[in-house]
């Protein structure tokens, strides 16, 4: 019996040509296409998603094709990738198969690359199949010309969705995948993704709030070969720079074709290059790659990949998504991984064929780190994903599309709000904060109507907003999307010229431009001070203008190490729970290494261990000062809230609180007052120090402070519209920004607290570098389960937590305390 | 050098010597002369929020207001006899038109039983009508020239606003950047009052003709004034 191929002949042909057959889960997203449904496919890396979300728009071209007197009916398929370097790949693989069944199909990109004249031409005469960015979408949805030009859309197709739909960006997809379907209402979609917790999500994102796309699963392929690597030298108690390892990490790379060595941070990237190359001893092309680097020097090292000419490269996260850019047979993941699912699509960039297993090295940095480590093996090896929560969309977000929407051809109030809830993320949005959004893009949204005049949106008389002139739109396109960058500082090799004895050192500029840091991190510098970038270690000499200006150290010269190597992936809440159920499980510990079985036997000998549910809070003497550590596995951003609010709160109970340092596990708090002893007399109480209203009036005091805060507003102001990025005709600096949206805030939240900017701005911060969603969970979660153990001095796990480096001061935000300290340091030189 | 008593008694504020003029920076950023009972206040910038707006940039339209609260609080502090004005009081030419009711009602009480100065900015080269006070140029007082503009020629003793001096300090790892007085032996330049107005960092180039190497710098902190160190002062 033969079922007839659902395929044209061409297609069978191809395939076969090819000794390969189509896949299930190919033939399964054509059938779909056909019957008009929009579908999520959720498969390994090497399962042939590219040409699955493809395929049914390759085989009602080439039908297409068949009818001769079809003419070009406009704009087919639109693909859209998280990377203008994906798009622009997967541009060329599509070549290949368009071209050996002989189709007539058009393929083109449009990035931020393209020219203007392109653009234009794609406009009028649009290929079949458009390759794009969602901010290059958010400004052809934005077109006056936008109802035309997707008339004739019939299918998008999302590559990297799980990527997509985590950050401001994946608002602002939805949000614009909420305009295509009405103005293409035959439109259908297909979103390729990793595996993810939720897929629910990823189907209602897709298809619409109310009608979730279908699903088509691919089971994984061969189970990834992943270790802990195994080395010679004993795990250190803290830091994160693996350097222990590198020995091993080198052997590994000897003995493999390509390596990839992932890191968390730009500065583990600096590191782990710089001690790679210290013991090259056998001259191994090994490069370096992360987003800070400048472009040319990253294209250069992606090409040098692809040929087969590196033997391994240090990456960030800029490598993590789904670029084939050689033949990669060992990934290595320096730190921690923080999250299962993370970790999963790093290992998938090894071995991209299905039928072969992953193999991968996991590389702890400290002894936290290998219980994390071990933690996230029992989680691969089950299949188990902590990716994130669903989104809850942004209003800075909404306020830009809603900007946009008026820039095209304007709307109606109702008819937006109903398509702007078919997008999941809005799914929940109120009237009411749509309406205050409305009003904000058109007069600013003010209690005090003082800008009606210069309104920016106006309604005609049938109701109908449109924004007011020109200018405004163009305003618009400069500033469309989501990535609002941290203001960077471009680093230039100059050369110093040593002053007149008194005066600084002059540098010159004009040297080579060698990649960005941001603009805090250069803040923490001070001319002189030497630090790694670009694999060099480099002299801080000055900034000048807009150039943090650097010298080459001398030779030997031993780097400065930031002090935020911690990395910015905070640990996962499904990772945290297993590393606490780990430490209260003493069997499971004869598996790990020596010295981390024995320190935490030394922990329960000396102090204790938490059972899952609870809380550890240790106190204890040291160097004449009081300390107090507690273990909530709640990451470093949720901890470095926690310690802000707990210090204000220990400074009313006068314990004379001093400062604090936290990591992914801990946070360890010290001052002059004796807190075992307070505890033990019941003038504290632990209690009441962890109860949650500290997310009450504490949080909001310190807020109103907080750098940030601060900074969080910042992000809000310039997505929203509210700052520019870039005027017509001007740029604005980065450094005038961050100046201004400060004195914004504090004018703003003195005089209307409520609102909207803000109350977005508050939202970020639940979610995002406050993290105050997770710690309010966690502070709900040991109600009533703290134990407190006072101890004589400082516990193994506690030396773990106090080694981190990066502590805070407590009086943190308040300045005047720094500005007594600058002033009394005039005075005590004045007496001395 | 003697000290003059700040109004509400809570904390001393430090006095220096401008010639024969003695001038006390007050924390709003105005500078109190009590032997003349009179307070100078720099680069108000009123409507600055306005001006932005008719480019459509809707910042806060609250501006006006703050900025007059300051300065109501340094006036409560000293009740002067006398205020000036000391340039760029409004953003730009038509700011005097957008002003709005309360704020102009506020503007009204400040002048009420009290000599108002208004001088000329580069901003606001004119003072519309209806805004009370007197329009000058610059004046002198005691010996003190007052003008908008700092002139690094001026022979004599000057009090100035127009630059926007501010200072950057790292502390504990931690940056800081306040508005600050810039006061040397023969000139002081105000910080601007104004709650939009930026700030220019005190090592930038203009203020080396100015202020020399001999100078000191007080920073707005919350409470109070903070005298640091020139030495401890950051480039941005």
């Amino acid at each position: 019996m033969v079922t007839p191929s659902p395929l044209p002949s061409a297609f069978t042909g191809w395939f076969t040509s090819r000794g390969w057959s189509a896949r299930p889960h190919q033939l399964a997203l054509l059938e779909e296409a056909r019957a008009g449904r929009s579908t999520l496919l959720v498969a390994p890396t090497g399962a042939g998603k590219t040409l699955a979300g493809f395929l049914p728009s390759l085989v009602e071209l080439s039908q297409r094709q068949a009818v001769p007197e079809a003419k070009r009916e406009g704009l087919h398929t639109l693909y859209i990738s998280p990377l203008k370097a994906l798009a622009v790949d997967i541009a060329r693989n599509l070549e290949a198969p368009i071209r050996e069944m002989g189709l007539a199909v058009t393929v083109e990109t449009r990035t931020g690359d393209t020219s203007a004249a392109k653009r234009t031409r794609q406009l009028r005469a649009p290929p079949d199949i458009l390759l794009t960015t969602p901010e290059q979408l958010a400004l052809l949805v934005s077109h006056r010309d936008a109802a035309p030009f997707f008339a004739s859309l019939r299918r998008i197709v999302l590559d990297e969705l799980h990527a997509l739909v985590t950050s401001k960006r994946g608002d602002l997809l939805s949000l614009d995948l909420a305009r295509l379907r009405s103005l293409a209402p035959q439109v259908s979609a297909v979103g390729l993704s990793a595996t993810v917790r939720e897929p629910a999500d990823l189907q209602r994102f897709l298809g619409g709030s109310d009608t979730p796309a279908g699903l088509v699963t691919v089971k994984g392929g061969a189970a990834a070969r992943i270790g802990i690597l195994q080395t010679p030298t004993r795990l250190p108690m803290a830091g994160h720079t693996t350097g222990h390892a590198m020995g091993a990490i080198y052997e590994a790379i000897k003995a493999h074709k390509l390596t990839l060595v992932f890191v968390n941070t730009r500065m583990q990237a600096e590191f782990a290059f710089q001690a790679l190359w210290t013991i090259n001893d056998d001259n191994l092309p090994i490069a370096l790659h992360h987003g800070s680097l400048d472009a040319t020097q990253r294209r250069k090292v992606e090409a040098a990949m692809a040929d087969g000419r590196l033997k391994a490269v240090v990456c960030t996260a800029t490598l993590d998504l789904g670029i084939d850019w050689g033949d990669v047979d060992l990934v290595v993941n320096l730190g921690a991984p923080k999250g299962a699912s993370r970790l999963m699509q790093r290992i998938g960039r090894s071995n991209h064929r299905m039928d072969e297993p992953s193999q991968a090295l996991l590389v702890p940095s400290n002894r936290f780190e290998l219980l994390e480590c071990r933690a996230a093996l029992d989680a691969v090896a089950e299949a188990a994903q902590d990716t994130a929560d669903a989104r809850i969309g942004a209003l800075d977000v909404l306020a830009q599309h809603v900007l946009g929407v008026a820039c095209s051809d304007g709307f109606d109030s109702d008819a937006l709000y109903r398509e702007v809830c078919t997008a999941s993320p809005y799914a929940g949005l109120e009237r009411a904060d749509f309406d205050a959004v409305v009003h904000f893009v058109a007069t600013g949204g003010y209690a005090l109507k003082s800008y009606e005049r210069f309104a920016k949106l106006r309604q005609d008389k049938a109701g109908h907003w449109r924004a007011t002139n020109a200018r405004i739109i163009q305003q618009y396109r400069m500033n469309v999307g989501t990535i609002v960058e941290s203001t960077m500082l471009k680093v230039r090799l100059g050369r110093a010229r040593a002053g007149k004895p008194g005066q600084p050192s002059q540098v010159t500029r004009g040297g080579r431009l060698l990649g960005e840091v941001e603009e805090y991190f250069a803040e923490t510098l001070t001319p002189g001070d030497t630090f790694i970038f670009a694999g060099e270690v480099l002299r801080f000499e000055g900034i000048t203008g807009n150039e943090a200006v650097c010298s080459r150290a001398a030779p030997g010269t031993d780097p400065k190490i930031p002090s935020y190597a911690g990395g910015k992936f905070p640990l996962s809440t499904f990772l945290a729970a297993r590393v606490r159920a780990m430490l209260a499980d003493p069997g499971e510990w004869d598996s790990l290494p020596e010295e981390v079985s024995s320190w935490l036997h030394a922990q329960r000998l000396k102090s204790r261990l938490p059972k899952p549910g609870e809380l550890l809070v240790e106190t204890f003497p040291r160097g004449g000062r009081f300390y107090l550590v507690a273990y909530p596995f709640e990451g470093r951003l949720a901890h470095q809230t926690l310690g802000m609010l707990l210090t204000r709160r220990l400074e009313r109970a006068r314990m004379r609180p001093l400062g604090f340092v936290c990591n992914d596990y801990g946070m360890a708090c010290w001052g002059l007052g004796d807190m075992s002893a307070a505890i033990a007399r019941g003038a504290l109480s632990l209690d009441e120090l962890f109860s949650q209203d500290m997310l009450g009036d504490d949080l909001e005091e310190w807020l109103a402070e907080s750098a940030l805060m601060k900074r969080t507003f910042r992000q809000c102001a310039v997505i929203a519209g509210l700052i520019e990025r870039r005027f017509p005709g001007q740029e604005k600096n980065g450094r005038q920004v961050t100046m201004s949206t400060d004195l914004v805030y504090d004018v703003l939240r003195r005089h209307e607290p409520e609102h909207v900017l803000l109350k977005a701005a508050r939202a970020d911060a639940a979610t995002g570098l406050l993290d105050i969603k997770r710690l309010g969970q966690m502070l709900t979660r040991i109600s009533g389960r703290i134990v407190h153990q006072p101890l004589d001095h400082v516990s193994p796990l506690g030396v773990s937590v106090m080694l981190e480096i990066g502590r805070e001061a407590v009086y943190g935000e308040a300045a005047d305390e720094i500005l007594a300290e600058a002033e009394a340091m005039l005075i005590e030189e004045a007496m001395a | 050098m003697n000290a003059a008593m700040a109004g509400d008694g809570a904390a001393t504020e430090a006095a220096f010597l401008l010639g024969r003029l003695v001038v006390v920076p007050d924390r709003s950023g105005a500078l109190w002369l009590p032997e003349e009972r009179t307070l100078v206040v720099a680069d108000l910038h009123l409507e600055k929020g306005s001006s932005y707006a008719r480019r459509g940039v809707f910042l806060p339209p609250y501006d006006s207001a703050a900025t007059l609260a300051s300065l109501a609080a340094a006036v409560t502090r000293h009740a002067p006899a006398r205020i000036i004005a000391l340039g760029d009081s409004f953003h730009d030419r038509d700011a005097g038109e957008r002003f709005g009711g309360a704020e102009r009602a506020t503007l009204a009480a400040l002048q009420a039983g009290r000599d108002w100065i208004w001088v000329t900015g580069n901003h606001d080269p004119q003072i519309g009508g209806g805004l009370g006070g007197e329009v000058v140029a610059s004046l002198s007082l005691a010996g003190v020239t007052l003008r908008h503009e700092p002139d690094a020629a001026e022979a004599g003793f000057e009090i100035a606003g127009h630059l926007h001096p501010a200072a950057k300090l790292r502390l504990r790892g931690r940056a800081l950047r306040r508005r600050c007085f810039a006061l040397s032996a023969r000139r002081c330049v105000l910080p601007a009052m104004g709650a939009y107005a930026g700030g220019l960092n005190l090592r930038d180039e203009a203020f080396r003709p100015l202020l020399g190497t001999g100078f000191s710098a007080h920073l707005l902190g919350d409470a109070r004034l903070f005298r640091i160190d020139p030495r401890l002062l950051l480039p941005d």
